[in-house]
This record gives C-alpha cells, sequence and structure tokens, in this order.
C-alpha cells in the first residue's frame, strides 16, 4: 500500500460507518477512485469490494477516472436553469472543445454539471476549483479562461 | 428572558457597540460576486492607515442582488449598507467617512437613517432564523451569545424539565422547515417515548432543491443556532449523539460548522456534562455525496451508516427505528435554529406570528427572473404577491411574470392568478405545489413551463435511486414524452398520456422522491395547458424557446450593419459586409440566442 492510502486510513478507525468519508478523502487525494485503492479500502473497512464499489457508484460524487488540473462545474439548478445556463454549458463545450463528463485532451480542464452551487440568486453561476464566477453570460465564458 | 428585540427588523440600531466596525458579507454568494478581495482590501487600507474601525466578517444579509455587501456598523450604534462595493471603492469610501463621516449616498443600499421603514424590502420582512445572519460574526461564539445565543439551552438545561421542552415546542406551533411541515414537537415526543437506546438527534442539511440556498445561507451565517437547536432537542429527547449531514457542493458551512462544534465544546457547551450537567452531547459531520434522494429522511439514515442511500419503507418512522435501529429524531436546518429562538423567548412569543395552523416565519431563498434576489424570511401568511413585488421588486427587466416554482422537484409552479394564496402550508398545498423547504424561484413570459416540467423530470429522473419500478421506469417515459413535445413531436394524445403516468409514478412509489416527482407536470399541466396544447398541436413554442420549434431571423430594417451578432456568433453563422444588412444562415444556426442577446439595435426577431 503507498503512504498516500495508508496516510488517509490513519485517520480512521476502518468501521463500516466510515465508508463514505474514507471513498472522499481517498478522492481528495488522488483526484480520482484508483483501482487499486478500493480494494484496500474494503480491506480497511473490512467490507467486500463490491459494496465498496456499490456505495461509490451509487453518489455522484465519486470518479473512478481521473480528472484535469482545473476542475468546471456547470451549475443546472433551477434558478441557473431558467436563467439560461444551457447557453452557458454549450459554450464552455465549444470554447474547450470538449462535452459534460469529459476531460480536455491536455488534462487541463475537466467540465462536469452540478445540481446547484447555493448561490441561486447570482444565476447563473459556474464554479472553477472552488471558486464561484456568477451572474454570467455566453460573453462572459471566454474571460473566465483567459485568466487561468 | 430575552427581550423582544430579537430578530425584527433586518437593519436595526444596535444598542451595544464597541467603536466602529465594517463588516464584509462573506457567505458564498457575497465571495462568488468578490466580497473576499474587498475584504483583503479593506483590511489592508485601515493597517496601513491606522485608522480606529475594525473590519470583519459576516455572513449573508439576503440583499444578493446587491453583492458585495459591506456594513458600516457606526460608533453610535446606527448602520450603513453598502451595495455593490469592489476593492477600488472601498479604500476611498473608508479615508472619507474616517475623516468627516460622510459616505455618497451612491454607494448607500440601506442604513438606519436612510432607510426607511417603509422600504417593502424590510418592513414586511422578519428576521427570527436569520437574525444574527449577516450580522454578527459566524465564526465568533461571542457574538452569538451576545445576541442570547445559548441562553435558551442554558435554560433548558438549568431551569426546565425535558418534557417541558418538548411541550414548549408543541405550543410555539412549530412545524417542519424541510417540506412536509410535521408538528416539531409530536415529532420529539415520539423519539423520546420510543423504547431503545441509544437515541440520535440528526440534522437534514443536504438541501436537495436545485435552487435554493436558505440552509447554506444559515450554516455559514450562523452556525450555533443550529448546534443549540440540536442540542436542545438531544437534551429533551435524552439523545447523547448527534449528526448534521451536510451536502457537499457546501464547503464553506462544512468548514464554519467545525468552528462552531469546536467553539461550543471549549465553551462547554457541548460535548460531556454541558453546563456542568449530568447531560453529555457530541456532534458530527457528515458530507454528502451528491444524492438528492439523501435528502429523504430514511436514505440520509442509510448514508450515515455508510450504505447506498435507498429509502425504506416507513413505518417504522425513524422516530421509533432510525440509525442503527435505534429511536432519532431528525429534522431540518431551519426548524432546530428555530427552535433555539423558541427556547430563548418563549412559545407564545413565537407563535404569535404566522396563521392560526402556520406558526412563525418562514426562509426563503428568492431567485430567478426577479429584481431583487437573495434570501429572505417573513411571518407566515404574507402572500405570494407581496414576497414577488413587494419585497422582490417584481419582474426583471419589466418583463412580464408567469410563474412562481415552490418546493422543487416536489413541488410545482403557481400562475399569476394564485398569486394572493397566502404562505401557509395548507394553502401552498391546494395550488398543488408544496411549502418545500423555501426555494421560491420566479419565471417570467420567456420561461416556457413545458420546458420547465422537462427540467424537472429531467432531474428526478436522474435522481430516483432506482428501487421502485414506476419511479425508475415511469418517470423516464415522463421524459420521453416531454422531451418530444419540447421538440416539437408531440403528439394528440400525450396530455393524456402524461396525466396517466403521473398518478402511476405518485401511487407506485416507496419515497417521496417519487410520490411527488410528477408534480411540476401536473401543475404546469393543470395552469399552463394551453402552452402544451400550443407545442403539439400548432408546433409552436409561446415562450419563444423550445429550439426545435423556433427561429432566428434578422430584421433588413433595423440592422445597421455593425458587425456584432457576427463576431459573438459562435457557429459562424452570420454573414454580412460591415454597414450592409446581415443574415442568418438557417443551415448553421444552433439557436442558441447569442446575436439576440448582443444586438443593440433590436434587429434580431425570434418567431
Ligand atoms: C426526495 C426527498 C428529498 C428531501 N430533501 C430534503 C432536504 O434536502 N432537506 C430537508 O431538510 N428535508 C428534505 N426532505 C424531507 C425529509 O425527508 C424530512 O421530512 C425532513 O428532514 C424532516 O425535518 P423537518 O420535520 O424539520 O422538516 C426530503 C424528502 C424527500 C422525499
Ligand atoms: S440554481 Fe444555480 S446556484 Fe442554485
Amino acid at each position: 500500500m503507498d503512504s498516500t492510502l495508508k496516510n488517509v486510513f490513519d485517520s480512521f478507525q476502518g468501521k463500516k460507518e466510515e465508508l463514505i468519508p474514507i471513498l472522499q478523502k481517498v478522492q481528495e487525494r488522488y483526484g480520482y477512485l484508483p483501482e487499486d485503492a478500493m480494494l484496500e479500502v474494503s480491506r480497511f473497512a473490512r467490507v467486500p469490494e463490491s459494496t465498496v464499489y456499490g456505495v461509490a457508484t451509487f453518489y455522484a460524487q465519486f470518479r473512478f477516472t481521473p480528472i484535469g488540473e482545473n476542475r468546471i462545474m456547470v451549475c443546472r439548478g433551477t434558478a441557473c436553469h431558467v436563467k439560461g445556463s444551457v447557453g452557458i454549458l454549450e459554450e464552455i463545450e465549444r470554447k474547450l472543445g470538449i462535452k459534460e463528463g469529459e476531460t480536455t485532451p491536455d488534462g487541463r480542464y475537466s467540465l462536469e454539471t452540478v445540481a446547484c452551487i447555493g448561490c441561486c440568486s447570482l444565476a447563473p453561476c459556474v464554479m472553477i476549483n472552488k471558486k464561484v464566477h456568477a451572474n454570467l453570460t455566453p460573453q462572459k465564458v471566454a474571460k473566465l479562461f483567459k485568466k487561468d | 428572558m430575552a427581550s423582544f428585540s430579537q430578530g425584527g427588523g433586518v437593519l436595526k440600531k444596535r444598542s451595544k457597540t464597541e467603536g466602529t466596525r465594517l463588516k464584509v458579507g462573506l457567505g458564498a454568494c457575497g465571495i462568488a460576486a468578490g466580497a473576499m478581495n474587498v475584504f483583503e482590501e479593506a483590511r489592508k487600507t485601515v493597517e496601513e492607515n491606522d485608522l480606529p474601525i475594525r473590519v470583519e466578517r459576516t455572513g449573508c444579509i439576503g440583499m444578493c442582488h446587491h453583492e458585495p455587501l459591506v456594513e458600516i456598523e457606526e460608533k453610535d450604534g446606527g448602520r450603513i449598507l453598502l451595495g455593490e462595493m469592489t476593492p477600488e471603492k472601498i479604500a476611498p469610501i473608508i479615508a472619507q467617512y474616517m475623516e468627516n463621516g460622510h459616505i455618497d449616498p451612491d454607494n448607500i443600499v440601506a442604513g438606519t437613517d436612510y432607510i426607511t421603514e417603509n422600504d417593502p424590502f424590510f418592513s414586511k420582512q422578519y428576521r427570527i432564523v436569520l437574525s444574527n445572519c449577516g450580522t454578527i460574526n459566524p465564526e465568533s461564539i461571542d457574538e452569538y451569545r451576545e445576541t442570547g445565543g445559548y441562553e435558551g439551552l442554558a435554560r433548558a438545561i438549568r431551569e426546565i424539565d425535558p418534557d417541558e421542552i418538548i411541550r414548549e415546542v408543541l405550543d410555539s406551533g412549530l412545524r417542519g422547515r424541510g417540506g412536509a411541515g410535521f408538528p416539531t414537537g409530536l415529532k420529539w415526543k415520539f423519539t423520546k417515548q420510543a423504547a431503545g437506546s441509544p437515541k440520535y438527534v440528526v440534522c437534514n442539511a443536504d438541501e436537495g432543491d436545485p435552487g435554493a440556498f436558505m440552509d447554506r445561507s444559515t450554516l455559514e451565517g450562523d452556525p450555533h443556532s443550529v448546534i443549540e437547536g440540536m442540542t436542545i432537542a438531544a437534551y429533551a429527547i435524552g439523545a447523547s449523539d448527534g449528526y448534521i449531514y451536510v451536502r457537499a457542493e457546501y464547503p464553506l458551512a462544512v468548514s464554519r460548522l467545525k468552528t462552531a462544534i469546536r467553539q461550543a465544546n471549549e465553551a462547554g457547551l457541548l460535548g460531556e456534562h454541558i453546563l456542568e450537567s449530568d447531560f453529555s452531547f457530541d456532534i458530527r459531520i457528515k458530507e454528502g455525496a451528491g444524492a438528492f434522494v439523501c435528502g429523504e429522511e430514511t436514505a440520509l439514515l442509510a448514508s450515515i451508516e455508510g450504505e447506498r442511500g435507498l429509502p425504506r419503507l416507513r413505518p417504522p418512522f425513524p422516530a421509533t427505528k432510525g440509525l442503527w435501529g435505534k429511536p432519532t429524531n431528525i429534522n431540518n436546518v431551519e426548524t432546530y435554529a428555530s427552535v433555539s429562538r423558541i427556547i430563548q423567548n418563549g412559545a407564545s412569543w413565537y407563535s404569535g406570528f404566522g396563521t392560526e395552523k402556520s406558526k412563525g416565519t418562514k426562509v426563503f431563498a428568492l431567485a430567478g427572473k426577479i429584481r431583487k434576489g437573495g434570501l429572505i424570511e417573513v411571518p407566515m401568511g404574507i402572500t405570494l404577491k407581496e414576497i414577488i413585488y413587494d419585497i422582490g421588486g417584481g419582474i426583471k427587466e419589466g418583463k412580464r411574470f408567469k410563474a412562481v416554482q415552490m418546493g422543487g422537484p416536489s413541488g410545482g409552479c403557481i400562475p399569476e392568478s394564485l398569486l394572493d394564496t397566502t404562505i401557509d402550508y395548507d394553502s401552498v398545498t391546494k395550488t398543488g405545489a408544496i411549502m418545500g423547504s423555501g426555494g421560491m424561484v420566479v419565471m417570467d413570459e420567456e420561461t416556457c413551463m413545458v420546458e420547465v416540467a422537462r427540467f424537472f423530470l429531467e432531474f428526478t429522473q436522474n435522481e430516483s435511486c432506482g428501487k421502485c419500478t414506476f419511479c425508475r421506469i415511469g418517470t423516464k417515459r415522463m421524459l420521453e414524452i416531454l422531451e418530444r413535445i419540447t421538440n416539437g413531436l408531440g403528439r394528440e394524445d400525450d396530455i393524456e398520456r402524461l396525466e396517466t403516468l403521473a398518478q402511476s409514478v405518485k401511487s407506485g412509489s416507496l419515497c417521496g422522491l417519487g410520490q411527488t416527482a410528477p408534480n411540476p407536470v401536473l401543475t404546469t399541466l393543470r395552469y399552463f395547458r394551453d402552452e402544451y396544447e400550443a407545442h403539439i398541436k400548432e408546433k409552436r413554442c409561446p415562450a419563444k424557446q423550445c429550439r426545435g420549434l423556433i427561429s432566428y431571423r434578422i430584421l433588413p430594417e433595423e440592422c445597421v450593419g455593425c458587425g456584432v451578432c457576427l463576431k459573438n456568433c459562435p457557429v459562424d453563422a452570420i454573414r454580412g459586409e460591415k454597414k450592409q444588412v446581415h443574415e442568418i444562415d438557417p443551415k448553421k444556426c444552433i439557436k442558441c440566442g447569442i446575436c439576440l442577446d448582443s444586438c443593440r439595435f433590436g434587429a434580431v426577431e425570434v418567431r
């Protein structure tokens, strides 16, 4: 087992109820859930590997492939929807040349959608690496990528 | 007992002050609007010039349409709220204020000497749950205690018998704020009476309604009020462990909660022997992992246990068999925050607000096509019209109101003809929507109601956990029909088909997700049937939104040939020489509407 994983396990006791928090921590470290780690998690939490997969696939948060350096999350909540988030998503897709759920070939950007960021009165919103960009228009989208 | 000054008007003069303070609204929405830079610039200005003014952080004051917001608390307790602040504006404002007390009125959005009892944004609100939100520093337990915080808990532990607390909550008339409106005191009573130990207290902070942010703002702006409410519940019920289940997308709320829990522990208000009594209570945070169904209480409990978040059949209710099969009381964030104020100020104080069957106040997140979107708290019994027009200032850009969506994916769209509906559980339910947790998304003439129904169905279809066949397959069939209608391929009998499917999904589902998933379709069919018919029979989208049914063109008599649309068109569908009339190639046009939004001459037409 590599030291990163060991580090993660150190802050847990290995109880079944910790399964989700463990997976969250593993993903925080690696950016996704590597296959090898899944096996180790199952041993550590003393549950069958199928249970670990069962839980991990149920929740939208977990990923099984690496993501790009920059994580873009477009809000698809109700408030953002009525204020034109579809247009924002499409414009980002065109700008980056990828679709929702994909990563650019150079590994710089991953594009995802999210149910709601909780900044609904500043809709439409996009979150890029924990920073929320509000009151967007398709025209403003270009500026989002100039800065990084 | 604390005085009536708890809550009340949104901006009140403070009775006690410690010199001039400058407070920057650092909720997630403020930060999104750039408040962090304003905060840092203000700090820098004050430090560099050694000014006698303290720069502090606070939560969301609710005027999201004016973010970033900065409040100046004057020496005499007066309060001035500055809106649309930027790092460039803030330094000169501070300098001038410190020099001669003057602030350019253009920067002021409200203030004790400036508003204005008659500004309906303030006068129609009453803040109980949000009374500290946007006024205290959420990372300071002392500030919470200065407002009377933890007095309720102290009174509960020292003076009142647990059964009496439950009676007080019953008498207050408080009903669960997570959506269904079950009487909170009754739930507590059931949990207390249930056999089994240990007992648990759980806070539902999953806030699944996409378009709502009441719970986020409360947790970010006043986390101690939720912790205090939970601790009071635990004392009344006899629980020793608590969990707060927080939505994954709320990192700031999680960090504020962690700080607050640590502070409460250090102050002897949480943990072992609370306030030197025999009562001990611990709170742990569980972060959600992105599943809407986990807002449903039994699914939430399964998720805390480390399982897939599948709902369980009720009864047994969590009150008798909850977490690990033990009696568990589960309430929403706002419910617990209300409890703190009720125990602090008394049941009769609280039940003085609201209607006969719906007591107290309700927090709403006002968003969509509204002029003054934000976080508001109103007494039950106020009308929708007052919320939308008086507090919210009506519709953006002078457009016409069409509907307000309440209750998210489980709720419905309420039309203009029902705007006199009062906010109370029963009246809202009568419209076909539900009170829900407090999301209110306003829609105008440019929102297509069939498309809104499709949007919600897509959401629930996606989030259905798949356990019940009708919820899994039925919502998929409904979604396919709605997609077909919005694409202009609707069939004559599609409306009846939707209605039949809606009934089957409602009756064939185990949990609230499926039971309520058809509501957005049913309410739009009830109030906006003509829009469905226009799509199906006339192949026309009255709101001009459904791309399969509209086309764009440039009006030759209006076009000046400025070239802006040509430059902005993402697919090069527009041709034309400078100063000549431009033209859209319908074969290339993807109907994104960017040309329409960017043309300053009104030369683009949608049909
Ligand atoms: C699909 C579904 C999603 C729900 N989501 C939430 C939610 O996000 N937050 C919440 O407090 N209650 C939610 N509820 C309601 C809870 O099941 C439960 O009724 C509530 O937490 C009880 O607290 P209260 O009595 O204080 O309202 C949801 C219910 C269903 C059926
Ligand atoms: S709907 Fe987009 S932030 Fe809530």
